[in-house]
């Protein structure tokens, strides 16, 4: 009940404000603000702007709240809002899937892909952002390559070679194909971490006495953790959200959290009860949650998109 | 003291040559370094000079020639084995130990025992006079603050050689003057052999008991600061020792050492460093200092005189900077005691004695005299 | 004499200072580089040697699509151009991955003007927008389809407000694929154009201006071609997501009709008609088409400034 109002009076202000705004803003453009005068400060852009961002929000959390309250619901077809609760999904959702199962799995995967990736990946990031080689940019673009490509078009190459190893629906196989995009992640985000550690610092540590081994392990290495966090963590966040590459070599038994939802999504002969898949989705979104708790300590939110620098200013 | 200090009598470059990827750096550096000198490296940017320092260091590989210490190769050993310190222009501190570990890094990696290394390492920043911030992370500390910590870290080893890489140019000025001072404090009191890579004429010549000034990775000249500063072998010294008047001009005639050049409206007398012949083309290299203002009235007997126009006047403490023009519109700098006004007519006067001629060509002058090769010279 | 005979002593010892490794180390190779070993056997095993194993797969054409669309070894090739079925998918793909693109990037541009400036929240806000990506096209889909079904609030909502009579089709059909897109694009590209924004120096457009550049002049004249390459990149990125739209358009389109994209085709072929080849065959498509698409945009980047934009970056 509580959620209704929101909506209601949220949208028409919404729209309101994007007309009258944006009329008026033609007719009297930037030129009448005084100069020096902020020009952000409640200016009709910025009003359009927060209805553009309260539009999508509505949107994302409508459809956030739409399936917690689904997957919460007993029989919920002609009203806003179910007409009993029950959270017998859960556990009907939990046994008819194997949920323990999956979310073991899932968590295998995503645990052994992280720790497998960034102990490939670290090693060659240091190399590559400390050393100049002869075909140097060839090994950079190969490992950008799988980042650039859709992961259909070499998944899809990929899950006939892991079948004709017989490899096809293993837990190794939803590991190595999830290790293809995750190691160059890895390297991509570890080689400028690396290149902004002072190369003098090795020099120096060197000139102090200490050899290859004590360089990595007593100098290095501590500098390196929180990149390491860092990438590892979004390996984590990147496994356990891949759809595309585990559904092409998984099967029941190794299937991930997200493609189990795929599958009781499209399950021949009439999906699953709709409440079920949304009790799963759930689940899966709570644990997504708790990772990504977890992960805003280590980094900020824009670098769980893409790979870019720390901005101190967020 | 488990390592001591200077255990060396000399240390003796020779040959030392380095090139990337076919590119010299440098080329055939030959150098002695006697126990307890400080020596500088001095040399704009790219002439090879931290080239050099990183060779020595064993930071990297030489392309030819051999380093060594009273007669034993220790070229041939990796950078940590060669008990050198090292201070790195951007201090390179370990940013995740504190000023008290980084200070014990070296001490640790030597295997001293612990009570020792607790005695050195408050010994060594007592010396930096950071005892009260033995504690702190690299990051909490000032620039200089850190620059002392990186010295205490490369002292505390009492290494035989101390390899400083301009340590004093990410400083404020103030700072690199009381940085100095402090740095010859250390090399005075603890007797550290030191090899100091500076692109700062004046930092070298205050610290150094020996000047090597490199260009394009090539040595032009060695010697003490002195030498340096009154005789630079080459224009290219010169300039870099302040002779800001470089002044392309013609033989006219010879006598002896002494010569008559001309051009660009000036007719000088002055003395040939090394060798001219008539109408050879020369550089000619005055010092601000040596070219003043002449008071009206005052003798100008016995020295070059130059009719120009004020046209900048700098207050540089005790003394009077000035740009002056020549009617034929050749830009002089001066030195004068009391301030022109700029429009000013001025007389300007040189001792002929102190009218440099070098070749205008630095190949034409290399093997020269006063270049003084220490040691054995090398045939090619 | 004594020193012809030094100058040979050194010589031959200068020889040996400069060994193999030595000159080698000069080039950059030293045993540092075994530590790239791993990732190479790696990327080599299970990216370039698979991929390679699957283009020779797509000249290996199973018997009945030789006999239906001839061509020999390109049979597979043949019939992705020449069956309709199979190469309305690219431009399906199209209409779906370039608007989808093009809108997210558009739209993020003046709202990452208007957020750049800190302001309380605004990690809060960030984290956010994070959401819908890191929950991925799965989750989207079951909410889609609840939310903005012919039940959901969404057409419940337009419904009692009157704007509508009839509840809309906003899922199974093209526009649900959009929504999805959308929704898990456009925070993407805001997030990406907001950090390309903040690597731009602000004191440069303060310069501008002191030079009397107006709101409208300082955009257009300095800050939007600094801003370009990044666009570019986002843009790129940005497709590149869309492309391979897969869950969304079984989930929420209409996967036999209007959103049957590529990704779509390929999996059948791969999965349901177990006919690798040709599923190969559409991937590598996929791929040859992807990269037309970006070289174009890369095409065009090459024609503004790239250097750097003088701030944290």
């Amino acid at each position: 009940m509580a959620d209704t109002p929101v909506i209601d009076a949220g949208r028409p202000a919404v729209r309101g404000a994007e007309k009258i705004y944006s009329k008026r803003r033609k007719g009297s453009g930037p030129a009448n603000r005084m100069p020096g005068e902020r020009s952000l400060v409640a200016s009709p852009g910025t009003w359009f702007v927060w209805a553009g961002i309260v539009a999508f929000f509505l949107f994302l959390f409508g459809i956030l709240i739409s399936v917690l309250v689904d997957s919460l619901g007993k029989s919920w077809f002609t009203n806003w809002l179910p007409t009993e609760f029950t959270a017998s999904w859960y556990g009907e959702a939990w046994s008819r899937f194997e949920l323990a199962h999956v979310i073991g799995v899932t968590l295998i995967v995503a645990f052994s892909v992280v720790i497998i990736s960034i102990l490939i990946g670290v090693p060659a990031s240091y190399v590559l952002a400390r050393s100049k080689f002869p075909g140097k940019q060839v090994v950079m673009g190969l490992f950008l390559l799988p980042v650039l490509i859709p992961p259909i078009t070499f998944g899809i190459p990929l899950a006939t070679v892991m079948y004709n190893f017989g490899l096809g629906r293993t837990l190794i196989a939803v590991i190595l194909v999830n290790l293809v995009p995750s190691v160059p992640f890895v390297i991509i985000t570890m080689t400028p971490f690396i290149e902004q550690i002072n190369p003098t610092i090795e020099n120096a540590a060197r000139m102090c006495g200490a050899g290859m081994r004590s360089v990595f392990l007593r100098v290095l290495g501590p500098l390196l953790v929180p990149g390491i966090l860092a990438a590892g963590i979004l390996v984590l966040v990147r496994t356990v959200g891949m759809f595309d590459l585990t559904f092409l070599v998984s099967g029941p038994p190794s299937d991930t959290l997200v493609v189990a939802i795929y599958r009781a999504m499209t399950s021949a002969g009439g999906a699953e009860p709709r409440p079920l898949v949304s009790a799963m989705a759930v689940m899966y979104t709570v644990m997504m949650l708790v990772i990504l708790v977890i992960a805003l300590r280590f980094v900020n939110p824009t670098q769980l998109v893409a790979r870019v620098r720390d901005n101190p200013d967020d | 003291m488990t390592i001591s200090a200077s255990s060396f009598d000399a240390l003796q470059l020779k040959n030392v040559g380095r090139s990337f990827g076919g590119q010299d750096a440098l080329v055939d550096l030959n150098l002695t370094i006697r126990a307890g000198e400080f020596i500088a490296l001095l040399g704009p940017s790219g002439c090879g000079k931290s080239t050099a320092l990183n060779c020595l260091a064993g930071l990297l590989p030489l392309t030819h020639g051999q380093i060594l210490i009273d007669d034993k190769r220790v070229d041939v050993l990796p950078a940590e084995k060669r008990d050198f310190g090292m201070v790195f222009q951007n201090y390179a501190l370990f940013p995740h130990l504190s000023v008290q570990k980084n200070v014990a890094f070296g001490l640790q990696m030597r295997g001293v025992p612990r009570a020792e290394i607790t005695r050195r390492v408050a010994e060594a920043l007592a010396l930096v006079r950071l005892e009260q911030h033995a504690t702190k992370l690299p990051g909490q500390l000032s620039g200089g603050q850190q620059q002392r910590v990186a010295i205490a870290r490369a002292v505390v080893l009492e290494p035989r050689l101390v390899l400083m890489d301009e340590p004093l140019s990410n400083l404020d000025a103030k700072l690199r003057l009381e940085m100095r001072t402090e740095i010859r404090r250390l090399h005075q009191s603890l007797g550290l052999t030191t090899v100091y890579v500076t692109h700062d004429q004046e930092e070298a010549l205050s610290l150094a008991d020996r000047l090597v000034v490199l260009r394009e990775g090539h040595v032009q000249q060695i010697g003490t600061p002195q030498e340096l500063h009154d005789n630079p072998a080459n224009w290219h010294v010169a300039d870099f020792m302040g002779y800001r008047n470089l002044l392309d001009l013609t033989v006219e005639t010879v006598n002896g050492s002494e010569a008559r050049v001309s051009g660009r409206g000036l007719s000088l007398a002055g003395h040939i460093v090394h060798h001219a012949a008539a109408s050879d083309s020369v550089r000619v290299a005055i010092r601000p200092h040596d070219l003043t203002v002449v008071e009206p009235g005052a003798s100008t007997s016995g020295l070059n005189t130059v009719e120009a126009t004020v046209q900048v006047v700098e207050y540089q403490g005790r003394e009077f900077a000035v740009e002056a023009v020549t009617d034929a519109g050749q830009n002089l700098f001066v030195h004068a005691s009391s301030a022109p006004r700029p429009g000013d007519r001025v007389t300007l006067g040189v001792a002929p004695s102190r009218v440099l001629i070098y070749q205008a060509d630095l190949a034409a002058e290399a093997g020269s005299p006063v270049t003084q090769t220490p040691l054995e010279s090398v045939a090619s | 004499m004594s020193s012809a005979i030094q100058s040979r002593q050194s010589r031959t010892r200068v020889k040996s200072t400069a060994s193999l490794a030595h000159r080698l180390a000069e080039r950059g190779i030293d045993a540092r580089l075994w530590l790239l070993a791993p990732a190479l056997v790696f990327i080599v095993a299970l990216f370039v040697y698979p991929f390679a194993y699957g283009i020779g797969l797509t000249f290996q054409p199973l018997a009945r699509t030789t006999e239906q669309w001839g061509g020999g070894p390109f049979a597979n090739y043949v019939e992705f151009f020449k069956d309709p079925f199979t190469f309305e998918s690219v431009w399906l793909t199209m209409k779906l991955a370039l608007p989808a693109a093009l809108f997210n990037v558009i739209v993020s541009i003046p709202l990452a003007f208007k957020l750049r400036h800190r302001f309380r929240g605004k990690r809060f806000l960030s984290t956010l927008l994070v959401l819908p990506i890191t929950l991925g096209t799965v989750l989207t889909a079951q909410g889609l389809l609840i939310f903005a079904g012919r039940q959901g609030w969404l057409n419940r909502f337009l419904l009692d407000t009157h704007i509508i009579d009839q509840p809309l089709q906003l899922v199974n059909n093209y526009l649900g694929v959009m929504f999805s897109l959308i929704i898990s694009g456009f925070p993407f590209a805001f997030l990406l154009v907001s950090s390309y924004l903040s690597g731009i120096d602000p004191s440069i457009e303060a310069a501008a201006r002191t030079l009397g550049a107006n709101w409208r002049q300082r955009f257009r004249r300095v800050t939007l071609p600094l801003l370009a390459p990044g666009l570019a990149t986002t843009f790129i990125l940005t497709f590149v997501l869309a492309f391979s739209v897969f869950p969304s358009a079984r989930l929420v389109g209409d996967p036999g009709g209007d959103t049957r994209v590529m990704a779509l085709m390929a999996y059948r072929a791969f999965g349901e008609q177990q006919n690798y080849s040709m599923a190969s065959t559409i991937a590598i498509m996929m791929g040859v088409i992807e990269l037309v698409v970006i070289a174009f945009v890369l095409l065009g980047r090459s024609f503004f400034y790239k250097g750097s934009t003088g701030g944290k970056g």
